[in-house]
């Protein structure tokens, strides 16, 4: 071998390769092992995650009549990178848009959140079928556009709008509550069965995984599409509602505000719903919705108002029937029990009205004449009665029997935006006269439906199905069946009020007598015997509301209804034709040649606030 | 008496050969996996570049073998003929090949193309051999040392002139082969030194030391940090001079450390490097008296030294501006200077994440997803590493590195057992290129060196590179078998 002074050098540089070895070494191990953010860096550079959104579920009538349905709708995306010679011009024209709104959106669509030039976004959303058609044959000339395609709702009847909801983009409020769910630009329920049923409609979302290269290219599917997820279809709903009924009630109500809450007492099951003025679903599908949204929010007479589930009314005369239940069950008066009545209620220079009729009346009779000085004594008897010790406690007592037939409380119907009405308690009276300064005279047209309590027609329609029932009812919902789901218990339990259902009779009959020799006598069905009861609503800032409450027939009853026409004045005039028309048409299916004129002079009413008449006409 | 075949099959240095085909499958399998497309996926395709590096590897085997049935002494008695036409080829090169990504450095004739500049790496480390084994020759003679540095400094001219800068440093790590054969540690020091002051300078050239003076620089004042020390060193190193080392740092520190107390406790404002250049400007002075007293020049070379660091240090800005755009982005890319993953950074931001999401034990053969979907640009030749990261992971990479390491220090205890001064140092030669190779390309890799583009010996694809690496290898072998027959 070769020896000189230097071979020991051969260790410097055997050194120095392995010195640069180990560095290396720690060099990798600390971005292989330690470092774990390159991980997430590739996968996101590499996986395209390509939503694939399920088919809504479809809604029917009880009758499975289709309502709702689906229809495809696509958005324009825009990678702005891969745009390279791009023809704004003809890509324009196509999209029917002015050159100068294609600048307002690309400049929009770079300011929203979470842009980016290298990813589809949104630049147009909601292309109708036939624009797509269009697009579609041309887009190998646009460098950068694709399509998404979408689901839109669209209906098959012009009805319903506010029970069935409509569907809208989410909000962040909601993205929040489900971020597992959606992202920005997805489309959810927003008010109605759309809304509450939101869960069950949407269905689950797909997911395919795709490849792709530094271009963005897709290079092909994840270990053969092993890890994709196919998107499942949202369950189908079958509501109570029947459409043609609903359609009938929605007619009658043609230029009148009001509304019409009708159930069917033995399942709860609402079969019409009516809020009046009301508006055509299809007007909140695609890009105008939010033009006609803001029509509709800004319209004087209120078409997004759901009146049969948010307005509140003083019930009127229709909630003598809850008084006269409540003093039987607390045996203040019974069946035969009898008050005087001199053209109304008086004591010293208080005064409470009544119309003429024969004096004094029975409990029947004080049901079929709308007696207000029998329900005036009646309601007094209990408040001042010295079992109670004190009004304090007879009024709570009151009250809840009035909560246990429904009121002063949601109902709990599966619609957002049930109100509660208003039943006061007796801290409510303390606060107003102060504690044991209110007499049992102060508050006496709470026995006539009046002064402080507020019902909703819902409420009201409700107790009708009480009645019906004899005591018990079911919370009233719109869904009957849910496609591979069980409905909520809540709509499956029975409800029993505190009223025992031997004092329902004398109402019954009361009712019937109304519509057989009564307030309600031209209102009556032929060989159907219908038990109704007539109400005025007193309106302090107009003409009062017309109120009635009925059910059909009187044994083994199948409709419970609630009728208010705004505005319209005494019940009988226009809510007890519309109601028994409606109850007619539900249960014979047909209006007799009798009742036409009926039918026609409603039809033809038009109960508009004076100023809007016009307008709407 | 054994015939020369069978005296070759038993002296050839079966380890290297292992080692080698062993980088070479694995290379081609990190090609397969480069280059594999999803939807295709046959091993013989000839018209994607796995088929064709199957090809090179046929051909590398055959000329491995060929180059070992040769003659030894053929290498040694050719070695400047070989040089010569080599030298020539690269010239020819520069005027006749087509312009391929900015660089003139193919060769095309007919279907094949080749790159001189991988071929003349093995003639320039002959030419070296030859050249130093001569009798007499001395490193450190300085007319020695010229003759040899325009050996290795000729190739690298005509390689920048073809524009593959990259390819031209690699003649530098011959360098090592110098300092092997008797050249001063205090050259490669200095060298090294030198570079430590262009990336201070660099990096911490923009750097103000205070707000006030926004024109004065950090890195400046750094360098000026950096030399004292080294000047200290020296003079221990070199002088063994106990005393006047110590007084030096004592000095060094003291002036320091009372300019930082003026500054913190007076608040006064002034340019720390104005005191460096005083301390510098005094011991160099001091430096001239001792060495005049001491008859030692040493002293005043010490004091010099520092002097010229400083006026390199400052020189170093206008030296980065002679380079090119690109080259000065990567280099601040490296150092961190400059993060912009879209544009400069892209390759090694790419390269980085490929590896990085490798973890442990890769993602399998094939299941790479970076490298398959062409997020690593020349994923299959300088970026070949990545692919052996991402889909092979941590142990993967430890076990090419820890391969590469054993080729390299069996290539030195190989040369180091040579009889002939010719076949060491072309041993050497062997070992510092693929060193050299390795470490600027796994370097650049991982982020840790510029990117400079040079293939990974025996991984990278390319008929050029792979023949050019077996050639220079197995010429070594074919040395190393005949090492017991011819004394030089």
């Amino acid at each position: 071998m070769l020896n000189d002074v230097y071979g020991n050098r051969r260790l410097v540089i055997g050194g120095l390769m392995i010195l640069v070895v180990l560095i290396y070494i720690i060099r990798l191990f600390d971005l292989q092992i330690i470092d774990d953010t390159y991980q997430d860096k590739a996968d996101s550079n590499a996986f395209l995650k390509k939503i694939e959104f399920p088919a809504r579920g479809l809604i029917k009538d009880r009758n499975g009549e289709i309502l709702v349905f689906n229809k495809p709708a696509y958005d324009v995306m825009m990678v702005v990178r891969e745009m390279k010679d791009f023809d704004t011009t003809t890509f324009c024209k196509l999209l029917n848009i002015t050159p100068l709104n294609f600048v307002e959106r690309t400049k929009e669509m770079r300011r929203r959140k979470g842009y980016s030039p290298y990813t589809p976004q949104p630049f147009m959303t909601q292309l109708s079928a036939e624009d797509y058609g269009i697009l579609q044959e041309q887009l190998f000339r646009f460098p950068g556009i694709s399509l998404q395609k979408r689901t839109l709702r669209d209906y098959n009847y012009h009805n319903a709008a506010l029970l069935l909801g409509s569907i809208g983009e989410v909000n962040k409020k909601m993205i929040d509550a489900d971020p597992d769910f959606y992202v920005q630009g997805d489309y959810a329920g927003q008010n109605g069965i759309e809304q509450t049923y939101e869960k069950y409609l949407r269905g689950e979302k797909g997911m395919e995984i795709f490849l792709r290269d530094a271009h963005g290219r897709v290079q092909g599917r994840y270990e053969n599409g092993d890890y994709d997820v196919a998107s499942k279809p949202g369950n189908d709903l079958t509501l109570s509602i029947d459409i043609n009924l609903q359609a009938y009630g929605e007619q009658l109500m043609q230029n009148k505000v009001g509304s019409i809450a009708a159930i069917d007492p033995s399942t709860g099951e609402i079969l019409a719903l009516v809020s009046s003025p009301t508006y055509d679903p299809s007007l909140l599908v695609g890009r105008k919705r939010s033009v006609n949204y803001a029509k509709l929010l800004n319209d004087p007479l209120l078409p997004l108002y759901d009146r049969p589930m948010m307005a509140c009314y003083p019930p009127g005369s229709t909630f003598k029937t809850a008084n006269a239940l409540i003093l039987q069950q607390e045996k203040i008066i019974r069946e035969y029990t009898a008050f005087p009545c001199h053209s109304g209620y008086h004591v010293g220079s208080f005064t409470v009205g009544c119309h003429a009729h024969f004096s004094p009346l029975n409990l029947v009779q004080s049901v079929q004449h709308s007696c207000n000085a029998y329900y005036c004594a009646g309601f007094r008897a209990m408040m001042d009665h010295p079992k109670y010790k004190g009004i304090s406690n007879s009024f709570e007592v009151w009250k809840q029997h009035v909560v246990s037939l429904g009121f002063g409380y949601k109902l709990g119907a599966d619609v957002p935006n049930e109100k509660r009405g208003f039943i006061p308690n007796s801290k409510y009276y303390d606060q107003i006269y102060g504690e044991n300064r209110w007499k049992s005279l102060m508050i006496v047209s709470n026995s006539i439906g009046q002064g402080e309590i507020l019902a909703t027609p819902l409420q009201i329609a409700n107790l009708a199905a009480i009645i019906a029932n004899r005591g018990y009812y079911y919370v009233p919902h719109l869904v009957k069946d849910i496609e591979g789901q069980q409905l909520d218990s809540l709509y499956r339990t029975k409800k029993v009020s505190t009223i025992d259902s031997i004092y329902f009779l004398p109402v019954i009959d009361g009712m019937e007598l109304v519509m057989s020799s009564g307030t309600g006598y031209a209102s009556r069905i032929d060989s159907i015997a219908v038990c109704g009861k007539t109400g005025t609503a007193q309106n302090p800032h107009g003409e009062d509301h017309s109120l009635f409450m009925a059910f059909a027939p009187k044994n083994n009853p199948k409709i419970a209804i609630c009728v208010v026409v705004e505005n319209s004045g005494f019940g009988a005039t226009w809510a007890a034709p519309i109601a028994t028309l409606m109850m007619e048409k539900y249960l014979k299916g047909y209006i007799p040649r009798r009742r036409q004129w009926m039918e026609d002079r409603i039809l033809k009413a038009n109960l508009l606030p004076k100023k809007y008449a016009n307008e709407t006409k | 008496m054994p015939t020369r075949q069978n005296n070759i099959v038993k002296n050839i240095d079966w380890v290297t050969v292992t080692i080698y085909l062993l980088m070479v499958i694995a290379g081609w399998f990190c090609i397969y996996g480069a280059v594999y497309h999803f939807e295709d996926a046959s091993f013989w395709d000839f018209s994607y570049r796995y088929g064709k590096q199957l090809v090179w590897i046929g051909l590398s085997i055959g000329i491995a073998f060929t180059l070992l049935m040769l003659d030894s002494r053929l290498y040694n008695l050719f070695a400047y003929e070989i040089y010569a036409i080599l030298m020539l080829l690269l010239l020819v090169t520069i005027f006749v090949a087509p312009e391929i990504k900015g660089s003139r450095s193919w060769l095309v004739l007919g279907p094949v193309s080749l790159q001189p500049a991988e071929f003349a790496k093995t003639a320039t480390c002959l030419a070296v051999a030859r050249v130093m084994s001569t009798t007499g020759f001395k490193v450190t003679r300085l007319g020695d040392f010229v003759k040899v540095i325009c050996f290795i400094l000729f190739p690298m001219l005509l390689i920048l002139l073809q524009n593959e800068t990259g390819s031209a440093l690699v003649y530098a790590s011959l360098l090592l082969v110098l300092y092997r054969e008797g050249l001063p540690g205090i050259i490669l020091i200095l060298l090294f030194f030198l570079a430590v002051i262009f990336v201070v300078s660099i990096r911490f050239g923009d750097v103000p030391i205070l707000a006030a003076f926004p024109d004065e620089s950090y890195g400046l004042f750094l360098v000026i940090l950096i030399t004292l020390a080294v000047q200290n060193g020296f003079l221990l190193v070199f002088q063994k001079d106990r005393k006047i080392t110590m007084s030096m740092v004592l000095f060094d520190v003291i002036v320091l450390l009372l300019a930082y107390l003026v500054y913190k406790i007076f608040h006064l404002n002034f340019r720390f490097t104005y005191v460096g250049y005083g301390i510098i400007a005094v011991k160099f002075i001091y430096l001239i008296v001792i060495s005049f007293q001491k008859r030692l020049y040493t002293y005043f070379w010490i004091g010099l030294f520092a002097i010229a660091s400083v006026g390199i240090s400052s020189m170093s800005d206008m030296a980065f501006d002679k380079l090119k755009p690109h080259q000065q982005s990567r280099i601040r890319v490296t150092l961190g200077m400059e993060n912009d993953p879209q544009k400069a950074g892209y390759n090694v931001n790419q390269s980085k994440i490929a590896i990085g999401s490798g973890g442990v034990s890769g993602k399998g053969f094939l299941n790479g997803t970076q490298t398959k979907l062409k997020y690593v640009p020349e994923q299959d030749t300088d970026f070949i590493f990545c692919t052996v990261g991402e889909e092979h992971g941590f142990v993967g990479s430890f076990v090419v590195m820890i391969l590469f390491l054993i080729l390299m220090l069996r290539l030195v205890f190989l040369a180091e057992r040579q009889r002939s001064l010719f076949s060491r140092i072309y041993g050497y030669c062997v070992a510092s290129i693929i060193f050299f190779h390795v470490a600027v390309n796994i370097g650049m890799v991982i982020g840790l060196t510029p990117v400079i583009g040079i293939p990974l010996p025996f991984f990278s694809y390319g008929g050029s590179s792979l023949w050019g690496f077996t050639i220079l290898l197995f010429i070594f072998l074919r040395l190393d078998a005949s090492r017991t027959e011819y004394f030089g």
